[in-house]
Protein backbone atom coordinates (compact mmCIF):
# COMPACT_ATOMS: atom_id res chain seq x y z
CA UNK A 1 0.00 0.00 0.00
CA UNK A 2 1.61 3.58 -0.81
CA UNK A 3 2.10 5.82 1.91
CA UNK A 4 -0.19 8.56 2.08
CA UNK A 5 2.51 11.27 2.06
CA UNK A 6 6.09 10.66 1.03
CA UNK A 7 9.16 13.09 0.39
CA UNK A 8 12.13 11.92 -0.87
CA UNK A 9 15.47 14.02 -0.99
CA UNK A 10 13.42 17.43 -0.59
CA UNK A 11 15.55 20.71 -1.56
CA UNK A 12 14.48 24.23 -1.25
CA UNK A 13 16.32 27.55 -1.91
CA UNK A 14 15.58 31.30 -1.32
CA UNK A 15 17.95 32.61 -3.92
CA UNK A 16 21.93 31.14 -2.47
CA UNK A 17 20.37 30.14 1.22
CA UNK A 18 19.27 26.42 1.32
CA UNK A 19 16.80 26.17 4.13
CA UNK A 20 16.02 22.13 2.85
CA UNK A 21 19.10 20.31 2.64
CA UNK A 22 17.77 16.80 1.44
CA UNK A 23 14.17 15.65 3.92
CA UNK A 24 13.24 12.62 3.79
CA UNK A 25 10.18 11.92 5.28
CA UNK A 26 7.06 9.14 4.54
CA UNK A 27 3.40 9.07 6.30
CA UNK A 28 0.80 6.47 6.68
CA UNK A 29 -2.89 7.31 6.67
CA UNK A 30 -4.15 7.97 10.01
CA UNK A 31 -0.95 9.24 11.41
CA UNK A 32 -0.37 12.28 13.49
CA UNK A 33 3.02 13.75 13.04
CA UNK A 34 4.40 17.00 14.84
CA UNK A 35 7.30 18.88 13.59
CA UNK A 36 9.64 20.41 16.31
CA UNK A 37 12.94 22.33 15.77
CA UNK A 38 14.27 25.58 16.61
CA UNK A 39 13.17 28.99 14.25
CA UNK A 40 15.18 28.84 11.18
CA UNK A 41 15.37 24.90 11.13
CA UNK A 42 12.75 24.29 8.45
CA UNK A 43 9.97 22.79 9.45
CA UNK A 44 7.22 25.38 8.33
CA UNK A 45 8.99 25.23 5.28
CA UNK A 46 8.90 21.91 4.78
CA UNK A 47 5.28 22.05 5.55
CA UNK A 48 4.21 24.96 2.82
CA UNK A 49 6.22 23.42 -0.06
CA UNK A 50 3.85 20.45 0.62
CA UNK A 51 0.75 22.25 -0.83
CA UNK A 52 2.83 24.03 -2.95
CA UNK A 53 2.72 27.88 -1.26
CA UNK A 54 6.61 27.78 -1.69
CA UNK A 55 8.36 26.20 -4.74
CA UNK A 56 11.14 23.85 -3.98
CA UNK A 57 13.77 22.97 -6.21
CA UNK A 58 14.62 19.39 -6.02
CA UNK A 59 13.42 16.08 -4.60
CA UNK A 60 9.54 15.25 -4.76
CA UNK A 61 6.52 15.13 -2.72
CA UNK A 62 3.91 13.11 -3.29
CA UNK A 63 0.41 12.35 -1.26
CA UNK A 64 -1.07 8.97 -2.51
CA UNK A 65 1.28 8.16 -5.30
CA UNK A 66 0.96 11.73 -7.46
CA UNK A 67 3.91 13.76 -7.09
CA UNK A 68 2.59 17.32 -6.13
CA UNK A 69 3.93 20.41 -7.69
CA UNK A 70 6.23 19.57 -10.46
CA UNK A 71 6.61 17.05 -13.22
CA UNK A 72 9.33 15.02 -15.00
CA UNK A 73 8.87 15.86 -19.04
CA UNK A 74 11.47 14.46 -21.28
CA UNK A 75 13.98 14.64 -18.48
CA UNK A 76 13.40 18.18 -17.83
CA UNK A 77 11.70 19.02 -14.50
CA UNK A 78 8.90 21.45 -15.20
CA UNK A 79 6.16 23.32 -12.59
CA UNK A 80 2.50 21.43 -13.37
CA UNK A 81 -0.24 23.37 -14.67
CA UNK A 82 -1.84 26.19 -12.38
CA UNK A 83 -5.24 24.98 -12.50
CA UNK A 84 -3.25 20.84 -11.43
CA UNK A 85 -1.56 22.24 -8.80
CA UNK A 86 -4.84 24.45 -7.81
CA UNK A 87 -6.56 20.54 -7.62
CA UNK A 88 -3.29 19.18 -5.69
CA UNK A 89 -3.83 21.91 -2.65
CA UNK A 90 -7.55 20.81 -2.33
CA UNK A 91 -5.46 17.20 -1.48
CA UNK A 92 -4.63 19.29 1.82
CA UNK A 93 -5.75 21.54 4.18
CA UNK A 94 -3.99 24.07 6.06
CA UNK A 95 -4.25 26.10 9.36
CA UNK A 96 -2.22 28.93 9.98
CA UNK A 97 -0.59 30.82 12.37
CA UNK A 98 -2.20 34.14 11.40
CA UNK A 99 -5.43 32.23 11.38
CA UNK A 100 -5.73 34.99 7.55
CA UNK A 101 -9.69 34.14 8.17
CA UNK A 102 -11.17 36.60 5.18
CA UNK A 103 -12.49 39.51 6.77
CA UNK A 104 -15.28 40.60 5.45
CA UNK A 105 -16.74 37.23 5.57
CA UNK A 106 -18.77 35.63 8.75
CA UNK A 107 -17.88 32.50 9.93
CA UNK A 108 -19.84 30.55 8.60
CA UNK A 109 -18.93 32.64 4.85
CA UNK A 110 -15.46 31.86 5.37
CA UNK A 111 -16.25 27.55 5.64
CA UNK A 112 -18.40 28.00 2.83
CA UNK A 113 -16.10 29.74 0.49
CA UNK A 114 -14.27 26.75 -0.55
CA UNK A 115 -17.07 24.16 -0.85
CA UNK A 116 -18.82 26.48 -3.60
CA UNK A 117 -16.16 27.51 -5.59
CA UNK A 118 -13.77 24.67 -5.71
CA UNK A 119 -16.31 21.59 -4.86
CA UNK A 120 -18.98 23.54 -6.39
CA UNK A 121 -21.81 22.75 -4.07
CA UNK A 122 -24.75 24.50 -3.86
CA UNK A 123 -24.92 27.20 -1.52
CA UNK A 124 -27.64 25.12 0.63
CA UNK A 125 -25.81 22.09 0.59
CA UNK A 126 -22.28 24.46 1.63
CA UNK A 127 -23.75 26.05 4.42
CA UNK A 128 -25.55 22.48 5.64
CA UNK A 129 -21.74 21.39 5.78
CA UNK A 130 -20.31 24.71 7.02
CA UNK A 131 -22.58 24.51 10.09
CA UNK A 132 -21.72 21.05 11.16
CA UNK A 133 -18.07 21.68 11.03
CA UNK A 134 -18.16 25.19 13.19
CA UNK A 135 -20.26 22.74 15.66
CA UNK A 136 -17.73 20.50 15.36
CA UNK A 137 -15.41 22.69 16.64
CA UNK A 138 -18.31 24.38 18.88
CA UNK A 139 -18.41 27.56 17.46
CA UNK A 140 -21.77 27.03 16.01
CA UNK A 141 -23.27 29.95 17.93
CA UNK A 142 -20.90 32.15 16.21
CA UNK A 143 -21.77 31.54 12.28
CA UNK A 144 -23.14 34.80 11.50
CA UNK A 145 -20.32 36.48 13.30
CA UNK A 146 -17.12 38.01 11.34
CA UNK A 147 -13.52 37.33 11.74
CA UNK A 148 -13.46 40.68 13.93
CA UNK A 149 -15.92 39.87 16.53
CA UNK A 150 -14.52 36.76 17.46
CA UNK A 151 -11.52 36.24 19.83
CA UNK A 152 -8.06 34.55 18.66
CA UNK A 153 -8.85 31.48 19.90
CA UNK A 154 -12.13 31.29 18.03
CA UNK A 155 -10.67 32.66 14.80
CA UNK A 156 -8.12 29.70 14.78
CA UNK A 157 -11.36 26.70 15.11
CA UNK A 158 -12.80 28.57 12.37
CA UNK A 159 -9.85 28.56 10.44
CA UNK A 160 -9.91 25.12 10.82
CA UNK A 161 -13.09 24.06 10.41
CA UNK A 162 -12.47 25.82 7.11
CA UNK A 163 -10.06 23.39 6.14
CA UNK A 164 -11.55 20.39 7.17
CA UNK A 165 -14.67 21.10 5.63
CA UNK A 166 -13.09 20.95 2.43
CA UNK A 167 -12.14 16.99 3.24
CA UNK A 168 -8.37 17.15 2.90
CA UNK A 169 -6.52 13.98 3.10
CA UNK A 170 -3.76 15.56 4.79
CA UNK A 171 -3.99 18.62 7.78
CA UNK A 172 -1.37 20.80 7.97
CA UNK A 173 -0.72 22.64 10.72
CA UNK A 174 1.44 25.75 10.95
CA UNK A 175 2.43 26.74 14.40
CA UNK A 176 -1.30 27.40 15.04
CA UNK A 177 -1.42 28.17 18.33
CA UNK A 178 1.81 30.84 18.28
CA UNK A 179 0.03 33.86 17.72
CA UNK A 180 -2.59 32.88 20.46
CA UNK A 181 -2.93 34.29 24.29
CA UNK A 182 -2.00 31.60 26.42
CA UNK A 183 -5.55 31.04 28.11
CA UNK A 184 -7.18 30.33 24.71
CA UNK A 185 -4.20 28.11 23.26
CA UNK A 186 -5.91 25.12 24.81
CA UNK A 187 -9.40 25.23 23.19
CA UNK A 188 -7.62 24.99 20.19
CA UNK A 189 -5.47 21.80 20.96
CA UNK A 190 -8.28 20.43 22.01
CA UNK A 191 -10.35 21.01 18.54
CA UNK A 192 -7.14 19.32 17.13
CA UNK A 193 -6.53 16.20 19.56
CA UNK A 194 -10.64 15.46 18.37
CA UNK A 195 -9.38 15.58 14.87
CA UNK A 196 -6.56 13.04 15.94
CA UNK A 197 -8.75 10.75 17.74
CA UNK A 198 -11.00 10.37 15.12
CA UNK A 199 -8.32 9.35 12.70
CA UNK A 200 -7.37 12.53 10.29
CA UNK A 201 -3.94 12.14 9.18
CA UNK A 202 -1.71 15.34 10.60
CA UNK A 203 1.45 16.91 10.07
CA UNK A 204 2.04 19.23 13.21
CA UNK A 205 4.48 21.90 13.42
CA UNK A 206 4.37 23.18 16.76
CA UNK A 207 6.64 24.76 19.81
CA UNK A 208 3.95 23.21 22.26
CA UNK A 209 5.96 20.43 23.73
CA UNK A 210 3.68 18.73 25.84
CA UNK A 211 1.15 18.61 23.35
CA UNK A 212 3.23 17.16 20.82
CA UNK A 213 4.18 14.85 23.18
CA UNK A 214 0.39 13.48 23.91
CA UNK A 215 -0.99 13.72 20.44
CA UNK A 216 1.68 12.45 18.36
CA UNK A 217 2.53 9.04 17.00
CA UNK A 218 5.97 10.24 16.04
CA UNK A 219 7.73 13.39 16.46
CA UNK A 220 10.32 14.91 13.26
CA UNK A 221 13.02 17.18 15.28
CA UNK A 222 14.22 19.35 12.02
CA UNK A 223 17.67 20.77 12.61
CA UNK A 224 19.29 23.25 10.25
CA UNK A 225 17.37 22.45 7.08
CA UNK A 226 17.62 18.31 7.39
CA UNK A 227 15.67 15.66 10.07
CA UNK A 228 17.71 15.45 13.19
CA UNK A 229 16.06 12.77 14.52
CA UNK A 230 12.35 11.52 14.79
CA UNK A 231 10.42 8.54 16.80
CA UNK A 232 7.97 7.55 19.16
CA UNK A 233 7.80 10.75 21.46
CA UNK A 234 8.21 8.91 24.30
CA UNK A 235 11.67 7.79 23.65
CA UNK A 236 12.66 11.19 21.46
CA UNK A 237 11.34 13.58 24.56
CA UNK A 238 12.79 11.32 27.99
CA UNK A 239 16.04 9.69 25.99
CA UNK A 240 17.09 11.96 23.08
CA UNK A 241 19.83 9.94 20.70
CA UNK A 242 21.53 13.00 19.37
CA UNK A 243 23.19 16.23 21.24
CA UNK A 244 21.24 18.54 19.34
CA UNK A 245 17.88 17.25 20.62
CA UNK A 246 18.81 17.31 24.07
CA UNK A 247 20.31 20.89 23.75
CA UNK A 248 16.81 21.69 22.17
CA UNK A 249 14.26 20.74 24.60
CA UNK A 250 16.25 21.78 26.97
CA UNK A 251 15.87 25.34 25.99
CA UNK A 252 11.78 25.05 25.59
CA UNK A 253 9.53 24.75 28.29
CA UNK A 254 7.72 21.50 28.40
CA UNK A 255 4.27 22.67 30.43
CA UNK B 1 -18.37 99.45 -5.79
CA UNK B 2 -21.32 100.17 -7.80
CA UNK B 3 -22.38 96.66 -8.63
CA UNK B 4 -25.13 95.46 -6.96
CA UNK B 5 -26.55 92.25 -7.23
CA UNK B 6 -29.46 91.09 -9.16
CA UNK B 7 -30.41 87.06 -10.12
CA UNK B 8 -32.99 87.29 -12.45
CA UNK B 9 -30.91 87.17 -15.02
CA UNK B 10 -29.14 83.89 -13.42
CA UNK B 11 -32.58 82.67 -12.83
CA UNK B 12 -33.38 82.64 -16.13
CA UNK B 13 -31.29 80.62 -17.65
CA UNK B 14 -31.12 78.09 -14.89
CA UNK B 15 -32.41 75.65 -16.45
CA UNK B 16 -29.62 75.48 -19.18
CA UNK B 17 -27.16 75.45 -15.94
CA UNK B 18 -29.12 72.56 -15.06
CA UNK B 19 -28.84 70.79 -18.36
CA UNK B 20 -25.01 71.69 -17.52
CA UNK B 21 -24.99 70.05 -15.08
CA UNK B 22 -26.80 67.00 -16.26
CA UNK B 23 -24.30 66.44 -18.66
CA UNK B 24 -21.11 66.93 -16.36
CA UNK B 25 -22.52 64.13 -14.23
CA UNK B 26 -23.02 61.73 -17.33
CA UNK B 27 -19.26 62.71 -18.56
CA UNK B 28 -18.03 62.32 -15.54
CA UNK B 29 -20.15 58.58 -14.75
CA UNK B 30 -18.78 57.18 -17.89
CA UNK B 31 -15.81 58.43 -17.93
CA UNK B 32 -15.20 57.37 -14.29
CA UNK B 33 -16.88 53.58 -14.58
CA UNK B 34 -14.66 53.45 -17.53
CA UNK B 35 -11.63 54.94 -15.62
CA UNK B 36 -12.17 52.30 -12.92
CA UNK B 37 -12.05 49.19 -14.95
CA UNK B 38 -9.04 50.54 -16.93
CA UNK B 39 -7.40 51.29 -13.13
CA UNK B 40 -8.32 47.89 -11.97
CA UNK B 41 -6.36 46.05 -14.48
CA UNK B 42 -3.54 48.89 -14.51
CA UNK B 43 -3.08 48.24 -10.31
CA UNK B 44 -3.17 44.42 -11.05
CA UNK B 45 0.31 45.00 -13.49
CA UNK B 46 1.59 47.28 -11.30
CA UNK B 47 1.45 44.77 -8.33
CA UNK B 48 2.45 42.05 -10.75
CA UNK B 49 5.98 40.19 -10.42
CA UNK B 50 5.87 39.79 -14.30
CA UNK B 51 8.01 42.48 -15.53
CA UNK B 52 6.05 42.54 -18.96
CA UNK B 53 3.31 43.42 -16.98
CA UNK B 54 4.16 45.90 -14.43
CA UNK B 55 6.72 48.21 -16.64
CA UNK B 56 3.67 49.05 -19.40
CA UNK B 57 1.40 49.75 -16.34
CA UNK B 58 4.21 52.31 -14.45
CA UNK B 59 4.44 53.70 -18.22
CA UNK B 60 1.00 54.19 -18.46
CA UNK B 61 0.49 55.79 -15.04
CA UNK B 62 3.46 58.07 -15.42
CA UNK B 63 2.67 59.78 -18.61
CA UNK B 64 -0.89 59.95 -17.62
CA UNK B 65 -0.56 61.31 -14.23
CA UNK B 66 2.41 63.78 -15.29
CA UNK B 67 0.71 65.58 -18.02
CA UNK B 68 -2.26 68.63 -17.06
CA UNK B 69 -5.17 67.45 -17.60
CA UNK B 70 -5.79 70.40 -19.64
CA UNK B 71 -3.22 69.58 -21.72
CA UNK B 72 -4.68 66.04 -22.45
CA UNK B 73 -7.88 67.62 -23.44
CA UNK B 74 -6.68 70.10 -26.44
CA UNK B 75 -4.57 66.88 -27.29
CA UNK B 76 -6.96 64.56 -27.95
CA UNK B 77 -9.56 67.10 -29.43
CA UNK B 78 -6.97 69.31 -31.33
CA UNK B 79 -3.97 67.22 -32.02
CA UNK B 80 -5.41 63.49 -32.95
CA UNK B 81 -7.74 64.74 -35.35
CA UNK B 82 -4.15 65.43 -37.48
CA UNK B 83 -2.86 61.75 -36.71
CA UNK B 84 -6.28 60.45 -37.99
CA UNK B 85 -8.24 59.79 -34.71
CA UNK B 86 -11.61 62.07 -35.35
CA UNK B 87 -13.74 61.92 -32.33
CA UNK B 88 -16.66 64.26 -31.40
CA UNK B 89 -16.19 66.49 -28.86
CA UNK B 90 -18.21 64.43 -25.84
CA UNK B 91 -16.22 61.15 -27.02
CA UNK B 92 -13.36 62.78 -27.20
CA UNK B 93 -13.73 64.41 -24.22
CA UNK B 94 -15.06 60.86 -22.18
CA UNK B 95 -12.07 58.67 -23.22
CA UNK B 96 -10.05 61.43 -22.48
CA UNK B 97 -11.15 61.61 -18.91
CA UNK B 98 -11.31 57.93 -18.28
CA UNK B 99 -7.93 57.49 -19.77
CA UNK B 100 -6.63 60.14 -17.08
CA UNK B 101 -8.95 58.50 -14.05
CA UNK B 102 -7.50 55.14 -14.81
CA UNK B 103 -4.05 56.45 -13.94
CA UNK B 104 -5.35 57.98 -10.96
CA UNK B 105 -7.64 55.14 -10.15
CA UNK B 106 -4.73 52.84 -10.92
CA UNK B 107 -2.34 54.12 -7.70
CA UNK B 108 -5.99 54.29 -5.25
CA UNK B 109 -6.12 50.48 -6.30
CA UNK B 110 -2.76 49.71 -5.98
CA UNK B 111 -3.12 51.47 -2.69
CA UNK B 112 -5.62 48.87 -1.38
CA UNK B 113 -3.80 45.90 -2.94
CA UNK B 114 -0.77 46.71 -1.31
CA UNK B 115 -2.55 46.68 2.36
CA UNK B 116 -3.78 43.20 2.12
CA UNK B 117 -1.67 40.92 3.88
CA UNK B 118 -0.51 38.24 1.86
CA UNK B 119 -1.66 35.25 4.19
CA UNK B 120 -5.19 36.17 2.49
CA UNK B 121 -3.85 34.78 -0.44
CA UNK B 122 -2.66 31.85 0.58
CA UNK B 123 -5.11 31.07 2.26
CA UNK B 124 -7.45 31.10 -0.62
CA UNK B 125 -4.59 28.84 -2.34
CA UNK B 126 -4.55 26.47 0.16
CA UNK B 127 -8.55 25.61 0.07
CA UNK B 128 -7.48 25.42 -3.61
CA UNK B 129 -9.29 28.61 -5.17
CA UNK B 130 -7.64 29.53 -8.43
CA UNK B 131 -5.90 33.01 -8.86
CA UNK B 132 -9.11 34.57 -10.18
CA UNK B 133 -11.68 32.99 -7.69
CA UNK B 134 -8.88 34.46 -4.75
CA UNK B 135 -9.16 37.59 -6.71
CA UNK B 136 -12.93 38.14 -7.44
CA UNK B 137 -13.79 36.73 -4.02
CA UNK B 138 -11.26 37.65 -1.65
CA UNK B 139 -8.79 40.39 -2.76
CA UNK B 140 -10.96 42.84 -4.77
CA UNK B 141 -13.66 43.08 -2.15
CA UNK B 142 -11.06 43.36 0.61
CA UNK B 143 -9.50 46.12 -1.86
CA UNK B 144 -12.56 48.12 -2.44
CA UNK B 145 -13.38 48.17 1.29
CA UNK B 146 -9.44 49.71 1.82
CA UNK B 147 -10.14 52.17 -0.74
CA UNK B 148 -13.16 53.59 -0.29
CA UNK B 149 -12.24 56.85 1.64
CA UNK B 150 -9.43 58.05 -0.68
CA UNK B 151 -12.15 56.45 -3.80
CA UNK B 152 -14.30 59.50 -2.97
CA UNK B 153 -12.00 61.60 -3.03
CA UNK B 154 -10.30 61.09 -6.26
CA UNK B 155 -14.62 60.82 -7.49
CA UNK B 156 -15.20 64.07 -6.57
CA UNK B 157 -11.92 65.71 -8.27
CA UNK B 158 -12.54 63.85 -11.69
CA UNK B 159 -15.93 65.00 -11.49
CA UNK B 160 -14.99 68.95 -11.19
CA UNK B 161 -12.43 68.22 -13.78
CA UNK B 162 -15.16 67.78 -16.39
CA UNK B 163 -15.18 71.93 -15.81
CA UNK B 164 -11.86 71.31 -18.61
CA UNK B 165 -14.45 70.30 -21.37
CA UNK B 166 -15.97 73.83 -21.25
CA UNK B 167 -11.97 74.52 -23.10
CA UNK B 168 -13.15 72.48 -26.23
CA UNK B 169 -16.72 73.78 -25.88
CA UNK B 170 -18.80 70.68 -24.50
CA UNK B 171 -21.80 72.19 -22.91
CA UNK B 172 -21.06 70.93 -19.60
CA UNK B 173 -22.21 73.12 -16.25
CA UNK B 174 -18.71 75.44 -17.00
CA UNK B 175 -19.57 76.21 -20.65
CA UNK B 176 -23.04 76.89 -19.94
CA UNK B 177 -22.45 79.30 -16.88
CA UNK B 178 -19.42 81.25 -19.48
CA UNK B 179 -22.00 81.49 -22.10
CA UNK B 180 -25.07 82.86 -18.97
CA UNK B 181 -22.34 85.58 -18.12
CA UNK B 182 -21.36 86.89 -21.31
CA UNK B 183 -25.06 87.59 -22.52
CA UNK B 184 -25.91 88.75 -19.31
CA UNK B 185 -23.48 90.54 -17.85
CA UNK B 186 -23.98 89.27 -14.88
CA UNK B 187 -20.55 87.82 -13.73
CA UNK B 188 -20.64 87.35 -9.96
CA UNK B 189 -24.24 86.09 -9.87
CA UNK B 190 -23.49 83.45 -12.26
CA UNK B 191 -20.47 81.94 -11.16
CA UNK B 192 -21.41 81.86 -7.64
CA UNK B 193 -24.54 80.14 -8.77
CA UNK B 194 -22.36 78.08 -10.64
CA UNK B 195 -20.28 77.42 -8.31
CA UNK B 196 -22.99 76.66 -5.32
CA UNK B 197 -24.08 73.75 -7.99
CA UNK B 198 -20.80 72.22 -7.90
CA UNK B 199 -20.37 72.42 -4.21
CA UNK B 200 -24.16 70.70 -3.88
CA UNK B 201 -23.44 68.14 -6.20
CA UNK B 202 -19.96 67.27 -4.79
CA UNK B 203 -21.59 67.06 -1.41
CA UNK B 204 -24.08 64.94 -2.40
CA UNK B 205 -21.28 62.62 -3.69
CA UNK B 206 -19.41 62.56 -1.09
CA UNK B 207 -22.23 61.62 1.18
CA UNK B 208 -23.06 58.93 -1.25
CA UNK B 209 -19.75 57.65 -0.84
CA UNK B 210 -19.93 57.75 2.99
CA UNK B 211 -23.14 55.49 2.92
CA UNK B 212 -21.73 52.91 0.86
CA UNK B 213 -18.62 53.30 3.19
CA UNK B 214 -20.94 52.34 6.44
CA UNK B 215 -22.82 49.74 4.24
CA UNK B 216 -19.79 47.45 3.72
CA UNK B 217 -17.77 48.48 6.46
CA UNK B 218 -16.51 44.92 7.79
CA UNK B 219 -18.49 44.41 11.50
CA UNK B 220 -16.15 44.11 14.86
Amino acid sequence: MTNLLEIRDLHKRYGTVEVLKGVDCSMRQGEVISIIGSSGSGKTTMLRCINMLEEFQGGTISIDGQEIGYETVGGVRRRKPEREIARQRALTGMAFQQFNLFPHMTAAGNVMLGLVKVKKMSRDEARGLAEKWLDRVGLLSRKDHYPGQLSGGQQQRVAIARAIAMNPKLMLFDEVTSALDPELVNEVLQVIKGLAEDGMSMLIVTHEMRFAYEVSSRVIFMNQGRIGEEGDPREMFLKPKTERLAEFLKTSTFN
Amino acid sequence: MTYSLNFAAVWRSFDLLLQGLALSLGLALVAILAGCVIGLITAFGLVSKSVVLRKPAGLYVTIIRNTPILVLVLFSYFALPELGVRLGKIESFVVTLAIYSGAYLAEVFRGGLIAIPPGQREAGLAIGLSEMQIRTSIIIPLMLRNVLPSLGSTMISLFKDTSLAAAIAVPELTFEARKINVETFRVIETWIVASCLYVATCSLLAALMRAVERRLAVPR
